[in-house]
């Protein structure tokens, strides 16, 4: 057996574990499953390039940072991209989700996500086409870095910034006054409120902060991948099943989970064939729902 | 003179429009003093201490605090205005730490400010310094409602609001926890509270309202009240009625 499924499994484990933190604080603080979140990633891939692009129309070509396959123009890209993407999310809350979360049911809210995933998916492919486009068409070479592992710099770049994202939404989580106040809401909002948190200002970090890491990872599958309108929904399955596996609610449980399906589909296709790494994440979301449904860092509602 | 903190005129409130169960409840707080709400069950007590909290919906009459008017001001800037409230029951975070739990509570607070308030708090509270690191869903019933009435006081209120704060809790923390308010009253803080154990809140109380079908139906001082024939129909009659029927409903269940 090769061991350069753990190269892959980190790397798909990475995209979907940033993508599984949107998805559980939206769980949890919100209380519905946003079944949108993977066209966020989309999104914020798209609008990543388009921003590469419209450096790339003002200040001309600009070399990519060796040995990496990309340069300034699409780091830039990246923060205004988030910044779209954190921004698309607040919208979609105003105009669709808050609306119905005031009638009170959640399955409706649920349905609408659906709604708003495809209606994104269909503006993309309007704007965009479905025709598969890249942030770069030069190939990178692997380095060897021994027991048959090889790994571009791309790779290495983005396994350390998702690092340090999940780092930092761990210590934003934990030590900060909004992260608290995330925690709290998650847990009584009626109480939340009574202690002087205003809901409202802290749904709109939770999208913030969930887009934005939702185009990180869309721009990550775009890296390393292409940038298609479906990219975002094809990841939707393996993204509630990390969030499901780690507990929902939880950070650090969402990104263990994401690297956990990662590791275990691309172990899967060396094992048993491409053709089940899919069926992959359906396995362990429908076994983790049998043998503990609070997920691995979950705690039991009191 | 003593000085109104808050004073609740003639409020109308209710969970659905049309339907109030709270019916032109007036009550003052003065400065200082505890303050006890007392009815029979489905008198209103609770709604009527939510609705000044800013928990259900106000359709008549006004809330001021400290001669400002909070009627009906969203729940969460309560803290802001100066009232804190703590509920009956799930008034802790179960899963944050304890000293989380006080630290979100902070918010209205300099965050320079923060650490040494959390310390006095622990000064007052030592059952909760001991236990700081703890998840406050394992703590006892009655450090729990410590840790509730601490979180509330962390900002400094103008007036502290309880509802039922002795509920569901065993023989022993009820004396705790009303020793605990006596205490906290002494620091200069003017509480109101809304009681189903009258006897207990009674005795640490200064004035008290007996509230009849959502409406003050009558007023006086605490250590009075509890021998006031007008209450001793109003509300402890009722209870007595209670009993009796209970007494009633036990031997028909055993015959």
């Amino acid at each position: 057996m090769n061991l350069q499924f753990v190269v892959d499994g980190l790397l798909a484990g990475s995209m979907i574990g940033l993508g599984a933190i949107g998805v559980t604080l939206t769980y949890s603080i919100l209380r519905f499953s946003n079944f949108a979140h993977g066209d966020f990633m989309a999104w914020g891939a798209y609008a990543t390039l388009a921003v590469v692009g419209a450096v790339g129309a003002m200040f001309g070509k600009i070399a990519p940072i060796a040995p990496l396959s990309f340069g300034w123009p699409l780091i830039a890209a990246v923060v205004i991209g988030m910044a779209i993407t954190g921004l698309l999310a607040l919208l979609l809350d105003m105009v669709l989700f808050a609306r119905l979360r005031a009638k009170g049911q959640a399955i409706i809210v649920v349905m609408a996500s659906f709604g708003a995933s495809m209606a994104l998916r269909s503006l993309l492919e309007f704007i965009f086409t479905s025709r598969p486009t890249y942030f770069s068409r030069a190939i990178q070479i692997a380095m060897p870095v021994g027991f048959g592992i090889r790994i571009t710099p791309d790779q290495i770049a983005l396994l350390l910034l998702t690092a340090v994202l999940v780092l930092g939404v761990h210590l934003l989580m934990t030590r900060t006054q909004t992260g608290r106040s995330m925690q709290a809401l998650s847990q009584n909002a009626a109480l939340a409120r009574i202690v002087g948190i205003d809901v409202a200002k802290v749904v709109r970090v939770t999208w913030i902060v969930g887009g934005a890491l939702a185009c990180v990872a869309g721009v990550m599958i775009g890296i390393l991948i292409q940038i298609r309108p479906f990219m975002g929904f094809d990841m939707l399955l393996p993204m509630f099943a990390a969030a499901i596996l780690g507990g929902i609610g939880s950070v650090p449980g969402a990104v263990l989970g994401g690297l956990i399906i990662g590791m275990a589909e691309a172990g899967a296709v060396q094992l048993i064939g491409a053709e089940w790494r899919a069926a992959v994440s359906f396995i362990i979301l429908m076994t983790v729902l049998f043998v503990r449904p609070i997920g691995l860092f979950g705690v039991r509602e009191r | 003179m003593s000085q109104t903190v808050l004073d609740v005129r003639d409020l109308e409130a209710g969970y659905e429009p049309g339907v109030p169960i709270v019916r032109g409840a007036s009550i003052t707080v003065d400065k200082g003093e505890i303050v006890v709400v007392l009815g029979p069950n489905g008198a209103g007590k609770s709604t009527l201490i939510k609705a000044i909290a800013g928990l259900v919906p106000i359709t008549g009459g006004r809330v001021l605090l400290d001669g400002k008017d909070i009627t009906a001001a969203p729940a969460h800037t309560m803290v802001r205005l100066g009232l804190a409230f703590v509920p009956q029951t799930e008034n802790i975070f179960p899963l944050m730490s304890v000293e989380d739990n006080l630290k979100v509570a902070c918010g209205i607070l300099k965050p320079r400010e923060t650490p040494a308030r959390i310390e006095e708090m622990y000064a007052a509270f030592p059952d909760l310094a001991r236990q700081r690191k703890t998840a406050a869903g394992n703590l006892s019933g009655g450090q729990r409602q410590m840790l509730a009435v601490a979180r509330a006081l962390i900002v400094h209120p103008k007036v502290l609001v309880l509802d039922e704060p002795s509920a569901g809790l065993s023989p022993k923390f009820v004396s705790m926890v009303f020793e605990m308010l006596a205490g906290i009253r002494k620091s200069g803080v003017t509480i109101l509270l809304v009681e189903q154990n009258a006897k207990a809140a009674l005795a640490i109380g200064d004035r008290a309202y007996v509230l009849v079908e959502g409406k003050d139906r009558h007023e006086g001082v605490a250590s009075e009240l509890w021998n006031d024939p007008v209450v001793a129909e109003l509300y402890l009659g009722q209870r007595r009625l209670d009993h009796e029927r209970d007494r009633h409903s036990r031997k028909g269940g055993a015959a």
